[in-house]
């Protein structure tokens, strides 16, 4: 049985020239222990559908769907109590920036703690010691003192592996990683998604890896789904996607990958999608 | 080596940077850049290649003539330049010109479109207004905008129409040589091959030197003739694209390549296998 089941999902957000849809009519499902990349560049709705279904949207999106349930508990009807028990519990997120993702006025020790204690229900000795022992799983360097550090005395990847720390402190069966290494240098992202396979693969969690980048697609993902302005173009396990891309917009994109070019002249998806000059 | 003097040319190329200190902290000097050589030729593309606090971006700015060297010498078309020295004159301003990587931010969203293109022209040459205005059309439509975008906002562009934009604001002098710092990085997929595309026309068209700075090998390998592997400051391997990509001599090359991910199909075929084989082993 799928663990996460989204069908029919439409976000639409309120602006001052009416209304605007991100999302429209996606379907989408993760099973037990799945690695999932939904993939799509700007635009495409790929992090606005999983902020929906975390429920971290603004007020200005209206968010409705035929279904959304964890695990055979209905999303869209239980209450904003019985919700929280289940977003950032067994549901939890990633972001791209993850020096931004932490608060600058705390150490990081001090906000993993916070997440143990509220979250995970530990006593304060018992959230430093799982806290360590977090960041040793992780792989962060010299974690004593790096508990006592605040982000701007952490590099970018020391960052992400704080957030990691903190997305499995409680021991999800999802994690959802929005574009985690696209702030990252290429060795540094090769690191992250290292860890990330290996934390996915010791602990059994699904992983939802939402990116732009056909690479790391092909470097982690079971199954594929290829998004582009908010609905969906295609969905395949990795290898059929890249060997047999069945959808125009997907082999548009394999395409457009500089390391496949066989000419002088990248092939462009062209008016597909060239955006019209606004008026 | 050419008898043909290189657009550009850089000697043992040093950049400090004075970190001043407070109370508790000795002041110290930080060298971004650790004597760099390189030089470019009318026509070809040098990619800078390396990680944040490789140094790339300071050289691609002493390049640019926007700061100082501190030490070595630079080199347009066989001229020594030294702007700690001298004021640069609108002749060299106009033969080197930059591209930034966030075109977001390298446009003034109060400035119209044309406003944008005039003001080089305005600023280092004596054209006339009607002039200059033409000559902003036709560039709008050198690089694949229509001229009725003159009177627009900044705000009324994508991503990949504002890096035209910057890239044709960057032509308006006629430069010899483009120093392109991160060009397509912060470009979708499918745009930054047409903006790719772009930047190999333009070089044909006007026999360009490029210094093309990135951190995305599979982009340097499309687009440079040469290629400078910078670490720390160092430039720890240079060669052709040739040389560099079939050969990779130096342990920190052979780290990048290893860390770019591969799509290629018999790659991901071996991958599912290890993950297929894992989930039985533990099912």
């Amino acid at each position: 049985m799928a663990l996460l089941t989204i069908r029919n999902m439409t976000v639409r957000f309120a602006t001052s020239t009416g209304s605007f849809t991100a999302v429209d009519g996606i379907d989408v499902t993760v099973d037990k222990g799945e690695v999932l990349a939904i993939v799509g560049e700007s635009g495409s709705g790929k992090s606005v559908s999983m902020l929906a279904a975390m429920g971290l949207l603004p007020d200005t999106a209206t968010v409705t769907a035929d279904e959304m349930s964890f695990d055979g508990q209905d999303l869209l009807r239980m209450t904003p109590r019985q919700r929280r028990r289940i977003i950032g519990r067994e549901i939890t997120m990633i972001f791209q920036e993850p020096i931004a993702s932490l608060n600058p006025s705390f150490t990081t020790g001090y906000q993993i703690e916070e997440v143990l204690r509220f979250n995970a229900g530990l006593s304060k000795r018992a959230a430093r010691a799982r806290a360590l022992e977090l960041y040793r799983q992780v792989g962060i360097p010299d974690p004593e003192e790096k508990l006592k550090s605040y982000p701007h005395q952490m590099s970018g990847g020391q960052c992400q592996r704080v957030m990691i720390a903190m997305a499995i402190a409680t021991n999800p069966r999802l994690l959802i990683a929005d574009e985690p290494t696209t702030a990252l240098d290429v060795t540094i992202q090769k690191q992250i998604l290292d860890l990330l396979m290996k934390l996915q693969e010791q602990t059994g969690m699904a992983l939802i890896l939402i990116t732009h980048d056909m690479g790391v697609v092909a470097e982690t993902a079971d199954r594929v789904q290829v998004q582009y302005k908010g609905k969906k173009m295609e969905e395949a396990d990795v290898l059929t996607l890249f060997e047999r891309p069945s959808h125009p917009y997907t082999r548009a994109l394999l395409s457009a990958l500089p390391e496949n070019a066989t000419g002088d002249r990248l092939p462009t998806v062209g008016s597909f999608l060239e955006p019209e000059v606004q008026p | 080596m050419s008898t043909e003097t290189h657009v550009v040319e850089g000697r043992n190329l040093v950049r400090d940077y004075y970190v001043p200190g407070s109370l508790t902290r000795a002041a110290k000097t930080v060298r971004a850049v650790k004597g760099i050589n390189f030089s470019v030729d009318r026509g070809k593309t040098l990619a800078i290649v390396g990680e944040s606090g490789s140094g790339k971006s300071t050289l691609a700015r002493i390049i640019a003539l926007i700061d100082p060297a501190s030490g070595g010498e630079l080199m347009i078309e066989g001229k020594p330049v030294d702007i700690a020295k001298a004021r640069l004159t609108r002749e060299m301003r106009s033969k080197v010109q930059m591209v930034f990587q966030n075109p977001y931010g390298s446009l003034n969203p109060r400035q119209k479109i044309g406003d944008v293109l005039m003001e080089p022209l305005l600023l280092n040459t004596d054209t006339p207004s009607a002039e200059r205005r033409r000559r902003a059309e036709e560039m709008l439509v050198k690089v694949g905008l229509p001229p009725e975008v003159f009177n627009r906002y900044p705000h009324m562009f994508s991503g990949g129409q504002r890096q035209r934009i910057a890239i044709a604001r960057a032509l308006m002098l006629n430069p010899t040589l483009l120093v392109l710092d991160e060009p397509v990085s912060a470009l979708d997929l499918s745009v930054q091959a047409q903006v790719l595309n772009l930047l190999a026309d333009l070089q044909e068209e006007f026999n360009l030197a490029y210094v093309f700075i990135s951190h995305d090998l599979s982009v340097v390998r499309y687009i440079a003739d040469d290629v400078l592997v910078m670490n720390k400051g160092e430039a720890v391997e240079q060669g052709t694209r040739e040389e560099v990509f079939a050969d990779p001599k130096h342990p920190y090359t052979r780290e990048l390549f290893a860390a770019t991910p591969v799509t290629d199909v018999e790659a991901i075929r071996e991958r599912v296998a290890r993950r297929q084989a894992l989930r039985a082993a533990t099912a």
